[in-house]
């Protein structure tokens, strides 16, 4: 996993302009991803790659087209500081895999990292160094494994009628 | 044990449990959900696919296109058809251009908005309607979807912050600058994952455009909700226009904050918040740029209170012949209001260009879209690279007043120099 590295407070306009907010698919929305701040983004990134930023990404809009074109995009995973809230909840209910970790000031642009998500580790094998973070709350986890809020609120709807029939 | 704040009650009684504490993660029962034409269509996907078939909660949903209307391009005049199509099929409420406006002024002017409601919307400043005392949060298109189709949402309930200006306002100082001066303060992430609520003489004293400010920019600081205490300036406002019952909520006398800050209103002036981050913020008369484009209108500042004081400015005046003003009412009602106070007159008199309700340029989005270096000053909430065009076009995000000064002189103006 190749690491791409941007500061604090990256806004979602940043992370996709809202001219391209005609289309809700990830994979066009991806095309534009960072197109004002980053053109080469689009092109160069490659199915796998991390987010590594720093404070409050994702701030701003609630435009869920932020965390879609990311996907759309292939990256696996974006590690921040800290994650703008409404972001936040956009990306575990699209099933993005987010860390909090305060890592940005250790890895730099290009990295090859790996990522165990059970244990909580972040190993940047260019730096031959080693991150600890810690997961998400229970709750989120469940979310995001089950690959989003829509899974998991059709799974529940299932067991509610599942229940009212054997009542 | 402790009082609760407003934040707190509400979470608590939406979703049924005695007593929440922050950091509990609750399923909540939500009154109202919103959607507009950029985000509503992904959210009609998500429902109808959890639905497969079954009813939805039509009476709850609000439709309103805003963002690229009337139609940009080909591209959105699709998206907005396929909106309008949905919004038919399931017979929602509805906003057609012409009949409504921006959607935070829609729900607002409609009656959806109420004190102890919990209303969500798929746009940031959904958070606009603490100013009544509503619990009110911006969403994603797949997090509305889940309302429209089961009426529930989680949430985690968020510690409070407690803001309490006092005293008097200099003139021409409104709400745009104390919450300008508030995120100068603690920063565009001050407030991320809380909630704020406002106490104190001069939040008691202030217009409810001006909370409505005060609460839609509460998200540029990263809050989840901002509920300003509801009084009779609301209830009156809402008398013949709310849609049902209500139930104001009070935070208890001892109810556990976060942290408190206290401000003198005395103490701020115009502001203006610069390129590019909307904490940026300093006295409008430590500016001195050249502008190109002077643009008032938003959610934020496009109300029939922030054209009267940039009128009261223009009255007489002209726009500064290298500048292009930009007038955008909110509504169609503060258009037609507009209209019969002769604010319109006044502004097509000064060389403004006045249009229909939009979020237009405000995102970037279209009527007023910024070229390479260029320079505008904004009522509107965020100056973030690229937001209103071009990646090297600059936002100045100041207040009504601060807009008409500098359209009438050509340079980032304290209106009391004028």
């Amino acid at each position: 996993m190749r690491v791409w590295k941007f500061g604090d407070d990256v806004d979602t306009d940043q992370i996709i302009p809202a001219e391209f907010l005609t289309t809700a698919d990830p994979e066009e929305l991806a095309k534009h991803a960072f197109a004002k701040v980053r053109p080469e983004f689009p092109s160069a990134v490659r199915r796998g790659d991390v987010i590594v930023a720093g404070r409050n990404f994702g701030c701003g809009s609630s435009r869920e087209h932020a965390p879609r074109a990311l996907k759309g995009a292939g990256i696996s995973c974006v590690i921040a500081s800290s994650f703008a809230r409404i972001f936040f909840r956009n990306a575990i209910n699209t099933g993005l895999r987010l860390i909090e970790a305060d890592i940005s000031d250790k890895v730099s642009d290009g990295d090859e990292i790996e990522i165990d998500y059970r244990k909580g580790i972040i190993k940047n094998i260019t730096k031959k160094e080693e991150y600890v973070f810690r997961p998400l709350p229970e709750f989120m986890e469940n979310l995001i494994e089950m690959g989003g809020l829509v899974p998991y609120v059709k799974k529940r709807k299932q067991m509610k009628e599942m229940t009212v029939r054997g009542s | 044990m402790g009082g609760r704040t407003i934040a707190e009650k509400i979470l608590s009684e939406k979703a049924g449990v005695e007593r929440a504490e922050p950091g509990d993660i609750l399923e909540c029962e939500v009154d109202y959900v919103m959607v507009n034409d950029i985000t509503g269509v992904p959210a009609f996907e998500v429902c109808e696919e959890i639905c497969d078939g079954g009813s939805i909660l039509n009476e709850r949903i609000v439709v309103v296109q805003d963002h690229y209307v009337p139609a940009k391009d080909v591209p959105s005049a699709e998206q907005s058809k396929r909106l309008r199509e949905y919004a038919m099929k399931h017979k929602t409420h509805y906003y057609e251009i012409g009949r409504g406006g921006i959607c935070h002024h829609v729900m607002i002017e409609e009656g959806f908005v109420a004190p102890g409601r919990l209303i969500i919307g798929a746009d940031s400043h959904t958070c606009s309607y603490g100013a009544f005392g509503a619990f009110s949060t911006g969403v994603g298109s797949t997090e509305a979807g889940v309302v429209f189709a089961t009426g529930n949402l989680w949430f985690r309930v968020p510690e409070t912050q407690k803001f309490v200006v006092e005293g008097s306002l200099r003139p021409f100082v409104c709400g745009k600058d104390i919450v300008l001066h508030i995120i100068g303060e603690i920063g565009v992430d001050g407030s991320r994952y809380k909630a704020q609520e406002f106490y104190g003489s001069t939040i008691k004293n202030l217009s409810l455009s001006d909370r409505i400010t005060i609460a839609n920019m509460s998200v540029e600081a990263g809050a989840k909700t901002c509920i300003i205490p509801p009084d009779e300036k609301v209830f009156s406002f809402l008398r013949g226009r709310v849609r049902g019952e209500f139930n104001a909520v009070h935070a208890d006398e001892d109810a556990s904050y976060d942290e408190i800050y206290e401000l003198n209103a005395e103490e701020i002036v115009p502001m203006v918040a610069k390129p590019f981050s909307p904490q940026n913020v300093v006295a409008a008369s430590d500016v001195s740029v050249e502008i190109d484009q002077a643009y008032l209108g938003s959610c934020t500042n496009g109300r029939i209170e922030d054209l009267r004081i940039a009128a009261s400015l223009l009255k007489g005046r002209k726009v500064h012949s290298s500048v292009r003003m930009i007038v955008v009412p909110a509504s169609q009602h503060v258009f037609k209001q507009a209209l019969k106070e002769g604010l319109i007159d006044i502004f097509l008199n000064a060389g403004a260009f006045v249009c229909g309700p939009t979020c237009g340029a405000c995102l970037g989005g279209h009527m007023g879209v910024l070229a390479d270096g260029e320079r505008c000053i904004s009522s509107t909430n965020r100056n973030f690279i690229g937001r209103m065009g071009h990646k090297n076009a600059e936002i100045y995000l100041a207040s009504p007043a601060v807009v008409a000064a500098s359209a009438i002189t050509g340079r980032i103006t304290d209106p009391s120099s004028l």
